[in-house]
């Protein structure tokens, strides 16, 4: 935990000091959602299509943090140091998930209010605290796999292509969840009940599953 | 320095390595007693930072046992890891953190109290620069920087791939008691410069395609066997 806490540490200084990926991923979203309100030719959405909105616009935001999420490692020996490093291998995943999982709520932080204002029909108010409970877990699963399939594509030459092509069809599962879950509670008609928890349950299953496969593999990702 | 009555600190027996069907390096053998000096010689892509990645466990063996300080690699890697110092051609560096911020992360890494990073910067002279990002300073600044975090755990054994590039003379001198052989460590270094490396080593091993052209010590490396070696 204290390896995992050091290497954390640095990548947040590291967002700091350059600012490379969570402007990136803000700017990204918000542009989505305008493009999505050109598209669809509405002034205001709700429900499942709300929901859909603010999944798929925080997915592909998401692409872009975990396409740049090993690359300080890759380009600048991070990976050879941290390997000679006497500590365990697995405080690398903990690190780098904890790093996807800030950076997702520093993007939903602007984007979700910025949605609300721009895209959704009714208040955002009374099914915040749902749709924050549902982000959460969306949240862990996007890390989780993010942390997963950046550490895969980086040891690539086309880390850009594999990051997409190998995280898509993976979290295609969170992403229903995470729509199911989130449209009732973006209902005009039903604005302020809890998200519905079979929905919470896969998400959270999800995370689990796939927490404990990356946890399995992630020391052979690191092998040469 | 005698290299036949101390337990090897490295043993190398039948060696192979291969990027896909490229032969990086084949039949390496070689016992290197603990606090003695081996410098390995070789052309451009004759394998020697090959050798090296894999004795710093960074890289697996493809044939061929290796032992360091008698723990087999890689299998045994995490027993060797922090009880080695590997100055490469890249300095292992983030270049956005200052020099100073970049050794305290490597001493949190190593569990090195955080007093050793401004003894290490002192000891190559870098204290004055060690505010500025790494991005901003000169080659040979961040070359004594990696000098610096090579050595910040104070490892037994050292693995200099060309340690002296882009250090001028001065800086070469300051770096001498960290790297050279009055730091006492057992060392494994490949130098560009073969009359230099030759002075510093008591054992040679000189490769040729991945393939060894000599193993012995140096007054037995004879100057036509060293003109043959990179012709």
């Amino acid at each position: 935990m204290r390896t995992a806490l050091v290497l954390l540490r640095k990548d947040l200084r590291l967002e700091m000091r350059t600012w490379e990926t969570l402007p990136a991923m803000v700017l990204f979203a918000l542009v989505t959602m305008v493009i999505f309100h050109f598209a669809l030719n509405q002034d205001a959405i709700d429900g499942q299509l709300a929901a859909g909105v603010l999944t798929v616009t925080v997915l592909f935001a998401a692409m872009l943090g975990i396409n740049r999420l090993f690359v300080a490692e890759r380009e600048q020996g991070g990976f050879d140091a941290f390997l000679l490093a006497p500590v365990d291998r697995s405080a690398m995943l903990l690190a780098k998930a904890a790093a996807l999982f800030l950076f997702l709520v520093g993007l939903e932080v602007i984007a979700v209010p910025a949605f609300g204002l721009f895209l959704l029909g009714p208040s955002l108010g009374p099914p915040l605290p749902g749709l924050i409970l549902v982000l959460v877990l969306a949240d862990l699963g996007l890390a989780v796999i993010g942390t997963l399939v950046s550490a895969i594509a980086v040891q690539t030459r086309a880390r850009d292509l594999i990051g997409p092509m190998l995280g898509l069809p993976l979290l295609v599962p969170a992403l229903i969840a995470t729509a199911r879950a989130a449209g009732p509670l973006l209902a005009a008609s039903h604005p302020a009940g809890a998200p519905p928890g079979r929905w919470l349950v896969i998400l959270a299953l999800y995370d689990l599953v796939f927490a404990l496969l990356a946890y399995a593999v992630f020391d052979f990702l690191l092998e040469d | 320095m005698s290299v036949v009555a101390q337990p090897p600190a490295i043993e190398l027996r039948g060696l192979a390595r291969y990027f896909g069907e490229r032969t990086a390096l084949r039949d390496v053998s070689v016992s290197l007693p603990a606090g003695a000096t081996l410098a390995v010689l070789g052309r451009n892509g004759a394998g020697k930072s090959t050798l090296l990645r894999i004795l710093a466990s960074l890289l697996r063996p493809h044939a061929g046992d290796v032992v360091v300080f008698g723990e087999p690699l890689p299998r045994r890697g995490f027993a060797v890891r922090g009880r080695l110092g590997l100055l490469s051609h890249e300095p292992l560096l983030y270049r956005e953190l200052t020099g100073r911020e970049n050794l305290e992360y490597h001493a949190r890494l190593h569990r090195v109290a955080l007093d050793r990073v401004q003894e290490v910067l002192v000891a190559v002279g870098m204290e004055r620069r060690a505010g500025d990002p790494v991005r901003l300073l000169s080659r040979g600044m961040v070359q004594r920087l990696a000098v610096a975090r090579a050595v910040l755990h104070a490892p037994a054994l050292l693995l200099l791939d060309e340690p002296r590039a882009n250090l001028d003379p001065a800086a070469s001198a300051l770096v001498e008691p960290l790297i050279g052989r009055a730091s006492g460590c057992t060392r494994v270094l490949t130098s560009h410069d073969p009359a230099a490396a030759l002075a510093e080593a008591d054992l040679v091993l000189a490769l040729k395609d991945g393939r060894p052209a000599f193993v012995g010590e140096p007054a037995q490396f004879t100057a036509a066997a060293l003109a043959k070696l990179y012709a």
